[in-house]
This record gives structure tokens, sequence and C-alpha cells, in this order.
């Protein structure tokens, strides 16, 4: 918006604040027809409201008096309950059941009461996590079994070329168990995913199931990682104050789109940070020198003061990236485990240096002090697998030949085995890659229901 | 989005069970989602004699788990003794009824630590263990008195000396090391306490019906109301 204002030749200004004389004058000297409020957190005084001729429009989108504020969208939606009466008719639509279940999920589900981080986990299941928003209303059909301890070791295949269950090593007792079913759906995670395919050898598929076109662990992605920290002097001695169950949720989406071939790397990153008065852990107080009450008095001053950048970026799939069966090593049951290859692309390494000079950028803009930035993006990037985004190894395409699953996430080669995990993905945008599991396993699985009820599986 | 940290110089990973293993002693801020799962090593290094079963990677969630009940604890009494009263020195109460970080067991919190069996704890084994020890000889040979049983200006005379906020000399260097990472590890058991949170003015973790923003004193401490 700023750049587009100055490019228009509209003047940008950036008062801290308008309750002064002399901003409320510059404020008038404008002299204004009409003042629109859009994204405004504070209140206005009244004498900027008078200035304009006729008066302020605003459509900033809250909701007085109870979503005030800088963020009332984003705080309503968290802060409310569910709709069980019209959500589940437009998620599962000529779907009865599966409304019902879905309506009596969402009453046992609270609105966001903002007592914890997010990432701790959530009691009261405001916040989506499959150990209590998923599997428990799943397991109450009756149309579910969990087999805990059940480590998968292959897919058997039938007469017929088709998956017809799978075998697993019972880890409490070591036995050899097997499971069977019309369909096989692996969402192993994966890197899992990919090994139990290869595990899978038989005479029709000896290099392993679904394996025809040699793609499976190939082309495996991991999130761009880069991350600087800094501490921010202004946030020091803040009167105590209870943030902790909203601090976590700032995100910067990708912002360079318009200089794509200036920045020397594909694609882009978006940018997660956080500071405030979050549960002390590990390392609280480490900030300080000395012992005793002067040593306490400046671990107060300082606590609340520290901000953290980090960049989840885009990765551009490259062949040196792949993990294949480890010739030699097995695991405690005696299944070949992977073993990994990986290499960077300057389109990765660049975008981290990218990242922590942007981050060193913003620290020092409002004020900070910012650690060092890397420049060298080699050093500056996480190393691959960190961020824990194990994507591809199993991609989805639209040719056989060059891929392992078609667009319903079916294996060509076996339709009805399924991969429902990312090791379909052929790609790994910056966004967090859960999300879009969870949408292509829906979209996956609606499919395959309708393709058995019509007698093609 | 996921779990974000920031005043604490520890990484913490979403699947990692045993909370902040990976700390760096390095001050400033942390990460949403840093390294920590290459932190923590596999059973390699695990110190003689600890009993090393590791909480490992699938732990029992809903078992409360005792010290000694993994590994064997490390202190000897007298050790333990000189790290009660350098706890209760780092990290004295401010406020009437508070107790003393001693009787808050944080010294109990850095035996376990020093005594489980990962790389990253295990480092800090003997620089804990050599530094107890020297600090009670330092104390004999001052004062000949065991460090817990000094006044509290003699206690001071040593910890001035390693504490590095003024500088440090030579002699002292290895000394100032094992303070630099007894006050990192006390700081860290007490302000995970309640007492300590309410002491370093952490608020959180209680439910609210809404959450209207930042207060009127913050922002106005911001200059921004």
């Amino acid at each position: 918006m700023h750049a587009s204002a100055r490019a228009l030749g509209l003047d940008v200004r950036h008062p801290t604040s308008l309750k002064s004389d002399a901003e409320a004058a510059a404020f008038a000297a404008l002299d204004a027809d009409i003042a629109v409020v859009v994204a405004y957190g504070l209140i206005l005084p009244q004498r900027v409201l008078d200035a304009p001729r006729k008066g302020c429009l605003n459509i900033h989108a809250s909701l007085l008096p109870r979503w005030r504020g800088a963020a009332p969208i984003h705080r309503a939606i968290l802060s409310t309950r569910q709709d069980h009466v019209n959500f589940p008719v437009r998620l599962h639509p000529n779907n009865p059941k599966a409304q019902k279940i879905i309506a009596k999920a969402m009453q046992e589900r609270a609105a966001c009461f903002w007592a914890t981080d997010c990432g701790r986990g959530c009691s009261i299941k405001a916040n989506y996590q499959s150990t209590t928003v998923h599997l428990p209303p799943a397991l109450a059909t009756g149309n579910l079994d969990i087999l805990c301890n059940a480590h998968a070791r292959e897919v058997t295949v039938g007469a017929d070329g088709k998956a017809n269950g799978v075998i697993y090593i019972d880890k409490v007792t070591g036995q050899e168990r097997a499971v069977k079913g019309r369909a096989v759906i692996l969402a192993a995670s994966s890197g899992e995913t990919a090994r139990i395919l290869l595990n899978s050898k038989s005479n029709r598929f000896p290099n392993g199931l679904a394996n025809g076109s040699g793609l499976v662990g190939k082309y495996i992605m991991d999130t761009v990682g880069g991350k600087l920290g800094g501490t921010v002097p202004a946030f020091e001695n803040l009167p105590v104050h209870n943030e902790e169950g909203a601090g976590a949720h700032v995100y910067i989406p990708w912002w360079l789109y318009k200089d794509a071939g200036k920045l020397g790397f594909a694609r882009g990153y978006h940018v997660e940070f956080a500071t405030g008065r979050r549960m002390p852990g590990l390392g609280a107080g480490s900030a300080s020198p000395g012992y005793g009450k002067s040593y306490k008095e400046e671990v107060r001053q300082k606590y609340g003061a520290a901000i953290g950048f980090t960049g989840r970026g885009e990765m551009i799939p490259n062949e040196n990236c792949f993990c294949e069966l480890d010739p030699t090593v097995k695991d405690k049951w005696g299944i070949p485990v992977l073993r990994f290859h990986w290499k960077w692309s300057e389109h990765e390494t660049k975008q981290a240096a990218h990242m922590e000079a942007t981050f060193a950028m913003m620290i020092e803009a409002i004020g900070g002090k910012s650690k060092k930035p890397e420049a060298d993006g080699t050093k500056a990037i996480e190393p691959g697998g960190s961020i824990i985004h194990e994507v591809g190894g199993a991609m989805m395409g639209a040719d056989g030949k060059k891929s392992v699953t078609n667009q319903w996430n079916q294996c060509w080669e076996v339709p009805n085995l399924l991969l429902n995990d990312a090791s379909a993905f052929c790609s790994n945008p910056d966004k967090n890659p859960t999300l879009t599991i969870m949408a292509l396993a829906w979209r996956a699985t609606d499919h395959l229901i309708e393709e058995m009820r019509k007698g093609n599986l | 989005m996921e779990n974000i940290p920031v005043d604490n110089s520890g990484q913490i990973d979403r699947r990692q069970a045993l909370k902040w293993i990976g700390a760096a002693a390095a001050a400033a801020a942390t990460f949403p989602h840093a390294s920590a799962q290459g932190r923590l090593q596999r059973q390699a290094g695990a110190p003689a004699g600890s009993v090393g079963n590791r909480i490992g990677w699938d732990p029992v969630l809903n078992k409360n788990y005792a010290p000694g009940d993994l590994w064997a604890l490390t202190l000897t009494p007298k050790q333990r003794k000189a790290a009660a009263s350098l706890t209760d020195l780092i990290l004295p109460p401010d406020n009437p009824g508070d107790k003393l970080p001693s009787q808050l067991g944080v010294q109990e919190f850095i035996d376990e630590w020093i005594s489980s069996p990962y790389d990253e704890t295990a480092k800090d084994r003997p620089v804990i263990i050599e530094g107890l020890d020297w600090i009670d000889a330092e104390a004999q040979r001052r004062f000949q008195k065991d460090f817990a049983d000094l006044a509290e200006p003699q206690k001071c005379a040593i910890a001035d000396d390693i504490c590095g906020k003024t500088a440090v000399k030579k002699e002292f260097k290895s000394a100032q090391n094992f303070f630099n990472r007894f006050r990192y590890l006390a700081a860290s058991g007490y302000y995970t306490t309640p007492q300590g949170w309410k002491d370093i003015g952490y608020t959180g973790n209680v439910p609210t019906l809404n959450f209207d923003g930042p207060t009127p004193e913050a922002l106005k401490h911001l200059g921004l109301a």
C-alpha cells in the first residue's frame, strides 16, 4: 500500500500518535473532505474525527464493542465456537452421516480461551490437533480400529496386481502380523512411505511397489529455514501484562513477488516472529551478568524484550536430494532402513542469506539490536531435514512414466494403493504442509469411495 | 505457526519429548522451530555411572518420573549443600513470603540435569561437579570453612571474583566458566517454578474470555497511547 501510494505521488505519513497538537494541526491542514479509517488499532481523538468537512468513514472491520483493536476478525474467529449447524452441511454435502459425526465433534470444541501458546497443545480443542479433535470422533463411530505399536514392513499384492493388505511387526511381541483390505492407504510420513514401497518387492514389482517410474524416494524436499534474533530496548521494563495466548499468531506472507527476477533465487518465504512475555523456559535470565538482587532486577527488566524471526521458504526440488534403501543397515526388526542424499541449490542458500539480512534490517528498523546476520547462505540455512517438513519421494503427476501417483493420490500401477501423506508432493511451497496434506487426503479418499461405489476398484 | 518460545535460549522442537535439551548459552532470542532435532543426540556420551535410560523418543506421557527413576543422581551431600547455597546467593527472594531457591529444589533440578545421559547435559556434568568442588576448596582456602557455611560477605567475595560482572582474573577463568553455567541452570530451574514465574512477571497460562490486545499501560510505556 505504501509503495503504491508513493508511486501515485501520494503523501505517506507515520505518526506514532495523533494526540499531539502538532499532529492534529497537520491532519487538519490536509483540508480533507472526508477521512476513511481502514485499519487502526487505537481510538482516534475527537478533533481528528471532526477535522474532515464531511466526517470520517469507518470501514475498519471491527464489531464494537466486543471486537476492537488491530485484528478484530482474527480474534472474533478464534473466540467463536464452530458453527455446528451450518458448517457440516457445507463440508459434507449430501452425506447426512458425515454431517452428524462432524456436528457432534464441533459441539465438543470450545472457543479459544487465550490461555496458552497454541504450540503447547489445546486441551479444550479450540485449536485443531489430530489426537484430540480428529481421532476421537472417528473412533466413536466404531468404524475405526487403531493398532498401536504396529510397524509396517510392506504392502502385499494379490495375484490381480492390486494391493490387498499390509504386513507389520507387532513391536510389543516382535511377531509378524498381517491386515487385509480392499484398498491400502499409506500415510506413514513421506520418508517412511517411500521406505515401505521400496521394501515391498515382488516378482511383479522387483524395484519396489509402484516404482516402475524409478521415482520412489526421488525429489525429496524440506522447507528452507533461516533465523535471526535480537533484543528491543523499548520492550524492556514493560508493565506486567499477559498476551501469551494471543502472542504466537504473527505471520508475514512473502511480499517480493515483483522482484522475483532480481533476488538470485526462485520463489520466496514467509516470516514468523515472536516476542513478548512468554512462558520462561531453559535459558531464562541468561542474558544478564552478575548475581543476587541486581541480577534478578536485570532479568525482570529484559524479560519480554527479546525478539526472534524465522523464515520458512520454498525449496526447489532437485535430483541430488533423494533417499534409497541402505544396502546393509537394517532396523532392529531386520527391515532395511533408508539412507539419504542431500544437496541444497543456490535457490535455497541465497534465500536463507536473504532471510537473515532482512530480519537484521527489520530488527534495526524498530530500534532493536540484531545479532549479526550470516551473509554466507550455506551457513545461514538450517540443515536439510531439520524443519521436519519432509515431503516428496513419490511425486504426483499427469504421466505415469514420470510420476508415482495420479491427481487422486492413487499409485499409477496400483490404483487401490493411495499415498495420502506428503510423499505425493512435487513441490513444497513455503506454507507449512499439514493443511495441504489434509486437503489432498480428503479429496483423494472422497474419490476412492466414489470409485469403490462405481465398482472400479 | 508453531510454538514460538522467545525468552529462552534453548530451542525446542515440537516432537521433542524432553524439553529444552538443546539449550545454547546465547542470550537473546530464539526461534519458532529451530533444529533441536539435530541437537538431541542418540545415546552417545552417556556419562559413566548413570542408569542411562533416557526418557527417549516415545515416553509414557502420563507417567510422572521422579528424580532418580531414570538415571542415578550425581551430587554428593557436600556438593549438594554447596549447590543449594549458591542458588540462594544467585537468586535471593525479593518478596516477603517467597521461598529460597534451595527450598524450591533448584539444586535438585541441576543434579538431575547433569546426571541425565544426553550429550548436551553430559557436557555440563564435569563443569558443575568440578566447580562445586572448587568453590568449597576456595572457601576453605580463604576462610577455612565450606562455602555453604560462609557468611554472606565471604560468599560474595568469592562470587564477585568469578561472576563476570567485572574483569575476571586469569586464575579464575575456569571458575567463571563454572559460575556462568551454574547460574544458567539455576535461573532456568528457578524461573520455571510458579514463584519464578511471578518473580519475572509472567502471568500467562490462565484462561480468559477475551483478548483485548495490549493493555493501556503497556501501550503507554511504548508511547502508543
